[in-house]
Parts: structure tokens; C-alpha cells; sequence
């Protein structure tokens, strides 16, 4: 290469241009590759394995499901949870004499001890036809269906009890407060209430005693099963989640009981400190998170951005405030989840608290964490996107629009809302979808404001005001961290985190594209091209 | 002879008396005093920054918006004073409407761009709302081209469709007055010549004060022409007085094209 023409290549910019297309594909690979892990392992996560049986040189027998291969090992998921120590194991590929797949070994999910591996004991009583043909004894449905129905009533009469507990403490709370002329009707009354509670109690023991002696008829349905390589056990069909045989399942069958497992995935509640079972909850919780986000962040932060881009006076003052919005966004989150925690927490929440539900403590408790705290922590957390994408937005709509309504004599107000928001609306849009991306996927902010591992109830249920924004939620983003850094099996918990990322990511594209489609046809309607 | 030559009318719209402008410290206008005929074209002319935009937007309040604007003298509307802070500036502007030098159409359909000045001025109404819309555009010899795509985007128009747009824009809450800021400038010539023929057609019923940079139109299209030079009105004269014997040497120079 001759001087000049290195010269060229220097003055002339290829350079940068090569530059920026290394890194812009460097960008694209890794992107790629990251949903292409999660895409990937998140897909075959509930895909049911094959289970094999595996002998060893010196003659131990295992069956287990082959989770990896390395070069000189192989992960075995044992199962049987309850018989081995450990129910993933590492063996060494050179000890390994055979490995065949029997066609009759089951797979149990249970609701306690995880999965069971294992064969039907020949010898097994009536129930075990039960397996062979998926029919289930009459009486046993007859049972289940009297246990949800005294479960029901227990219900009723605990919601009675702590009613009338409730009532008699408040009239005790008055009476104290206005003992002179009150004291000594609410005596009077107050006899009749203990009465009362006292027959409920009784009632309530009764239904208690009825409800345990169905469960043991209950449990007496069993079957035997043979684990390997020798241990017989008895598997309450109660406790049975699911069975099936992969060995003898053809494409289409686990493909069905795939599409069964990621149905329960997106609709059920997690089992076992959150290692199987759905995520539904921790999936609304996300969803209601977000969207109760937007409705809190979303109006302030667009009339702020008018403000800043329409009314406020250039100067000093103006500059200020937009420097502090613009650092606002460089916050860490977790100072804003420690500002929610004191200021929306203990502030707000405490004194909602002491005013309005100070003698029902601690049933709705807004001084705690909660869903409503979160998520005005995090409209805090994404106020400064909105309100900088709406005044650069509105700086983008071309002056000359503005003059023109003014012209024709429309108000400042008639202009802004008919005129220039329309023009300004894909830009806002734009902000709005940059705040919820980053909505959904922050976590930690919310661990100091109120999401936990496991929510006893969710936000919106049937009970009155049916809106219950006080009540601790899960979050999938906090889901993935528990159940892949804090659980009690990691090994048991992994297919379970990769599905989990991959709804995150699915929720977020889904709530991100539809923001996307609707500015897209805003662009189209409004488009400036022509300006 | 003194340095300026200023024509009387009798019979006006709008009168100006004495009417100084200052932006910050500078002066942009200096002692303005004419007379505007009704049912006529009056033709702004002079050299860029010589104010004649700035005096065009005086006329109906436009200069409020900007920071720093300070007026001081009289501008008569039929005996309206339009400097008075206590004015009714959006009925002014009702009345004294304007068209921009660059189209700017609205980003909505043909119809709602016309129909924008009405429905705020609270005409609702469907049926009254469509005949005014169809008679500006009709007026605005733009109603053959768009008539059967009332309801598409009205920036899909080319550049010319769009200032005639602008100006059935204008004319639908029926102004008395359109103000017209270089309405040509950023068009091709042959919607230039359709804009002209259309300004010739209003002035029977509108009074027309046009800004323009293009001395053949300024002849071509006005009765009369005032002559601003730096901040001050030079000559105001007939248009075909000005054009073929100007009272002021200053005047003939700018249009023979010796300076500006």
C-alpha cells in the first residue's frame, strides 16, 4: 500500500466506517446470542426428558434423566427426593457400563419431595389400575370434592369469628373514649358478642375434625412404586400432581403435556419453595406493576414536559430544573426504591395507617411495602424519560404549525392539545415505551418496597374493594433472582428460571410492541415528512 | 422634495399612525404612518430585514408571542385599536387572518385542516361545517383537485396545494382582512401563477396585504405598494405610479434592482 493511498484510507473516513460497522455488528451478535441462550433453553425447559437407567462398572444401578454431558461427566437428575440425599448427581462417563430406556418407568410429579422416578410395584393393590388406565375411583373424586366444601365453610366461619373480634374492639376503643354516657350500653351489648364467638369456635372445631378424618380416608389411597434400584414406596394419589411415561411417549403425546406444563407455568401458583409449579402471580404482579406504573407516571410526567417546553420562561431557574430532570435519570434505582421506602412507606403509608385504619391494624397495613408503593416508586424511577421525551418532542413539532393555529385564532390550550400534542404524540409514545421497558425489568427498587418471594393473595381478588393496593406482590424479575440465586435446589429450580426470563422478556417485547404498533399508526396519521 | 412620499386614502381598513417597534434595544420600525384600502392588494416591498414582515405581523398581534417585543403608536381597525393590551386578540385575528410564508398544513385530513379555524370558534354543525369547508375551497380554486379526497392527509398535496390550502384555511372563518407573509417564496412558478390568479379573485371580497420579495409580482398583483427601507416606509404609492415613475430615487434604485 502506497502512501497516498493510506492517506486515503485515513482522511478519507473508511475508517469510522469500518469502525461502526464492527460495532455495530459486535452489538447484534451479542444480542442474538443472549436471546438466542434464553429463547434456546427457556423453549426445552419443560420439555419432558427421557429417563434412563444407567449401570455403573462396579454395578450400581441409577435412573435419571441426563440434564448435561461434559466431557468426562454427566449430570443425572435422580429425582426421588425423599430416598436419596441429593437428587442430582455427577457421575464419570467412563464408569458407566450401560444406559437403556425402559418403557414402563413413571414420572411423578408430586406436590412435596419434587419429582419421583420410578417403576409400578407388580404386586400393587386395586389403584394402580388407576395409572394403567387414568380412571380415578369414584369415591376418591366424592372425597375431594367434600374437602374443598368443608374447606369452604371453615372459611366462611373464620371470616365470621375475626368479624365479630373486629366489631368488639372497636366498641371497646369507643367506650373507653366516651365511658360517661356509653359505658354502660356497650357493656350490655359486649355480653352477647363472647356468646356468640364461642358457638362459632365450637362449630369451627367441629368442621376441623371432619375435614381431618376425610383427609385420612383420603390418604389411604396409595400405590406402590419401586424406586431403583430397590426401595418400594407407597405414593398417596392425593399428593399426585401429574404421571406419565417419556420412554414410551411418542412426539405428539409430549408435545401435549408440554403445552400442559407451560399452561400450568403461565396460570398456576408456584410449589415447593418456588423450584416447580407456575408463576402466575409473580407474572400479574408484573403486569399490574407496570400498568399501575404508567397511569401514576405517564400524566405527570407529560405535563411536566409541556410545561418545561411550552410555558416556562427561558432562564436560569428553567435551566436549573432541566439539568436536574436529565440527572435524575442517572440515579441508581435502589436510592429511589430507599426514597420510596421512606417517603411513600413509612411516610405516606404510616400516616394513611394512623388516620383511616388505626383500630382494624393490621389488616390493611399501607405502612408496609405494597404493590402501590412500588409502583410510585417506579413512576418516580421513569418520570425523567417521560418528561424529557415529551419536551423534545414538542420542540420537534415545526413552530410554524404553532403560528399557523395561532393565527386563526385558537388559544394557546387549543393549539397545544389539537395541534401540536397529535404532531408531538409518536415522540411521547417513544418515552412512554423506554419507561415501561425499563419498568418491567427493574427489581431492585422493588425489594425494599415490597415484593416478596411468595404472596399469600393477589392485588385484585373477589373480596370488597376487590382492588387491594396495599397487599405485597411477586415480580418475575425478583422470581428469577430467588429462584436462581436464593432457592433451596438451585439444580432442581434452573429449568424453571430459564422459562420464567423468557415470559419476563416475552411480557416486556409484548408491552413494548404494542406501545410500538400504536406509534406507528400515530406516525402515519401525523406524520411531518412534509414539513 | 422631502424623503418620503406617502399617498392618502379616503376610504381605509386600517390606519397606522406613528408606529414604532423595538426588539430588545433595537429599532425594527420606525414612525410608520399609512393608510390600507379596503378591497384591495397593498403590497409590502423592500430588502430583507428592512421590517416589512415584522409590520405585517403588527396587524394582527402575531409579535406577542415573541420575547422582547415592545410597541408604541396606533393601529386603527375601522376605528379598533389593535395596540390596546385589552384587545380581544383572538377575534382579531377572526377577523385579520394569515397565510405563512412556507405551507404549513395541518397533520390531518384536508377537510379538518380547513375546518380547524370554525370548529374553534364553536361552529359544530355537520351540515354548516361542510358547506363552509367546501365554499372556501371553492374559493381557493383548490375544491376540482381535492374534492374527492376531503378525508386524506392533507400533506400528501403538493407545495402549491398546500399555501392554497393555507389560504382556504384562512379565508373559511371569513376574515376581512388576509395577510399574506411571501405566500410564493418556497413555490415553483406555475403554482406561483396559480396563487396570483387566486389573490387577484379574492380582493373582491377580501382586502389583501401581501409581503413579497418578487418586484414582478408586487407589480402583477397590487393596487398599491409601500416601500419600507430599513425600518422606515419610504414611499407608498398606486402600484403602477411606483412601478413606472417613483417619487422617491431610493424607490427606483431597489426596484431597478440596483441595490437590495
Amino acid at each position: 500500500m502506497s502512501t497516498s493511498s493510506l492517506r486515503r484510507f485515513w482522511t478519507g473516513g473508511d475508517i469510522w466506517l469500518w469502525l461502526m460497522a464492527a460495532s455495530l455488528t459486535l452489538l447484534l451478535l451479542m444480542t442474538v446470542v443472549f436471546f438466542g441462550i434464553i429463547v434456546v433453553n427457556g423453549l426445552q425447559a419443560l420439555w419432558p426428558r427421557q429417563i434412563a437407567v444407567l449401570t455403573t462398572v462396579a454395578g450400581d444401578t441409577y435412573a435419571g434423566a441426563i440434564i448435561q454431558r461434559q466431557k468426562t461427566q454427566m449430570q443425572v437428575k435422580v429425582a426421588n427426593r425423599d430416598l436419596n440425599a441429593q437428587d442430582f448427581i455427577w457421575l464419570d462417563r467412563s464408569d458407566i457400563a450401560t444406559i437403556h430406556y425402559p418403557e414402563h418407568i413413571y414420572v411423578l410429579e408430586r406436590t412435596e419431595y419434587g419429582d419421583f422416578y420410578g417403576f409400578l410395584a407388580a404386586n400393587s393393590s386395586d389403584i394402580a389400575t388407576y395409572f394403567k388406565t387414568g380412571k380415578l375411583p369414584p369415591r376418591f373424586k366424592q372425597l375431594q370434592a367434600d374437602i374443598v366444601a368443608v374447606q369452604e365453610q371453615t372459611g366462611i366461619l373464620n371470616e365470621r369469628i375475626s368479624k365479630l373480634e373486629k366489631q368488639r374492639m372497636e366498641r371497646n376503643d369507643t367506650s373507653k373514649s366516651s365511658w360517661g354516657e356509653q359505658g354502660e350500653v356497650s357493656t350490655r351489648k359486649q355480653t352477647s358478642q363472647p356468646l356468640q364467638s364461642e358457638g362459632m369456635r365450637g362449630q369451627l372445631t367441629a368442621q376441623y375434625q371432619i375435614l381431618n378424618d376425610l383427609q385420612t380416608e383420603l390418604d389411604t389411597y396409595q400405590a406402590k412404586f419401586t424406586a431403583v434400584p430397590s426401595a418400594t414406596v407407597s405414593i398417596a394419589l392425593s399428593d399426585l400432581v401429574r404421571y406419565y411415561q417419556p420412554n414410551a411417549m411418542h412426539g405428539l403425546a409430549k408435545f401435549w403435556l408440554y403445552c400442559q406444563k407451560v399452561f400450568e407455568l403461565l396460570t398456576a401458583e408456584p410449589r415447593e419453595a418456588n423450584t416447580e409449579g407456575g408463576v402466575f402471580p409473580a407474572a400479574f404482579g408484573t403486569v399490574l406493576l407496570v400498568f399501575l406504573m404508567s397511569i401514576t407516571s405517564f400524566p405527570f410526567g407529560v405535563l411536566a414536559g409541556i410545561y418545561l417546553g411550552l410555558y416556562a420562561r427561558d432562564g436560569l431557574l428553567l435551566r436549573v430544573i432541566r439539568i436536574a430532570v436529565h440527572n435524575l435519570a442517572g440515579i441508581p434505582s435502589i436510592v429511589f426504591g430507599i426514597f420510596g421506602l421512606g417517603f411513600f412507606v413509612y411516610g405516606l403509608g404510616a400516616s394513611i395507617d394512623q388516620l383511616f385504619y388505626a383500630s382494624a391494624l393490621p389488616a390493611p397495613t399501607f405502612g408496609t411495602g405494597g404493590i402501590l408503593w412500588a409502583s410510585l416508586t417506579l413512576g418516580i424511577l421513569t418520570l425523567p424519560v417521560v418528561v424529557v421525551a415529551t419536551e423534545e418532542a414538542l420542540r420537534t413539532v415545526p413552530k410554524s404549525l404553532q403560528d399557523s393555529s395561532m393565527a386563526l385564532g385558537a388559544t394557546r390550550l387549543q393549539t397545544l392539545t389539537k395541534v401540536l400534542l397529535p404532531a408531538a404524540s409518536p415522540s411521547i409514545l417513544t418515552g412512554f415505551i423506554l419507561a415501561m421497558a425499563r419498568a418491567a425489568g427493574e427489581v431492585a427498587p422493588l425489594m425494599i418496597t415490597g415484593v416478596v418471594k411468595l404472596a399469600p393473595h393477589l392485588a385484585i381478588d373477589g373480596s370488597f374493594p376487590f382492588l387491594h393496593l396495599e397487599r405485597k406482590f411477586m415480580h418475575l424479575g425478583f422470581h428469577i433472582y430467588d429462584i436462581s440465586y436464593q432457592s433451596p435446589n438451585v439444580d432442581a429450580s434452573r429449568p424453571l428460571v430459564y422459562a420464567t426470563t423468557l415470559l419476563l422478556l416475552f411480557i416486556v417485547v409484548l408491552m413494548a410492541g404494542s406501545s410500538i404498533w400504536l406509534r406507528a399508526r400515530l406516525r402515519k396519521k401525523y406524520k411531518l415528512g412534509a414539513l | 422634495m422631502s424623503d418620503r412620499f406617502i399617498i392618502e386614502h379616503d376610504e381605509w381598513v386600517i390606519a397606522v399612525t406613528e408606529l414604532n417597534l423595538f426588539y430588545h434595544q433595537l429599532q425594527a420600525l420606525d414612525a410608520i404612518s399609512f393608510k390600507i384600502p379596503p378591497h384591495q392588494v397593498t403590497a409590502l416591498i423592500g430588502p430583507s430585514g428592512c421590517g416589512k414582515s415584522t409590520f405585517l405581523r403588527c396587524l394582527n398581534r402575531m409579535n406577542d408571542a415573541l420575547d422582547g417585543v415592545s410597541v408604541t403608536g396606533s393601529i386603527s381597525y375601522r376605528g379598533l385599536e389593535i395596540n390596546n393590551p385589552l384587545l380581544d386578540v383572538i377575534g382579531l385575528r377572526r377577523s385579520i387572518g394569515m397565510v405563512f410564508q412556507r405551507p404549513t398544513p395541518f397533520p390531518k385530513s384536508i377537510f379538518e385542516n380547513v375546518a380547524y379555524g370554525l370548529r374553534i370558534h364553536g361552529i359544530k354543525n355537520k351540515q354548516e361545517l361542510q358547506d363552509r369547508v367546501e365554499e372556501s375551497l371553492r374559493q381557493a380554486a383548490l375544491w376540482d383537485e381535492v374534492k374527492d379526497k376531503l378525508h386524506a392527509t392533507a400533506l400528501a398535496l403538493s407545495g402549491g396545494q398546500h399555501q392554497r390550502l393555507c389560504i382556504a384555511r384562512a379565508i373559511a372563518v371569513k376574515p376581512e382582512i388576509v395577510l399574506m407573509d411571501e405566500p410564493c417564496s418556497a413555490l415553483d412558478p406555475r403554482s406561483t401563477k396559480k396563487v396570483e390568479e387566486l389573490i387577484q379573485k379574492l380582493r373582491s371580497q377580501y382586502t389583501i396585504v401581501i409581503v413579497t420579495h418578487n418586484m414582478q409580482q408586487a407589480a402583477r398583483i397590487s393596487d398599491c405598494a409601500a416601500f419600507f427601507y430599513e425600518g422606515r416606509l419610504v414611499e407608498y404609492n398606486f402600484t403602477d405610479k411606483m412601478f413606472t415613475n417613483p417619487a422617491i430615487n431610493a424607490t427606483e434604485d431597489y426596484i431597478t434592482g440596483r441595490f437590495g
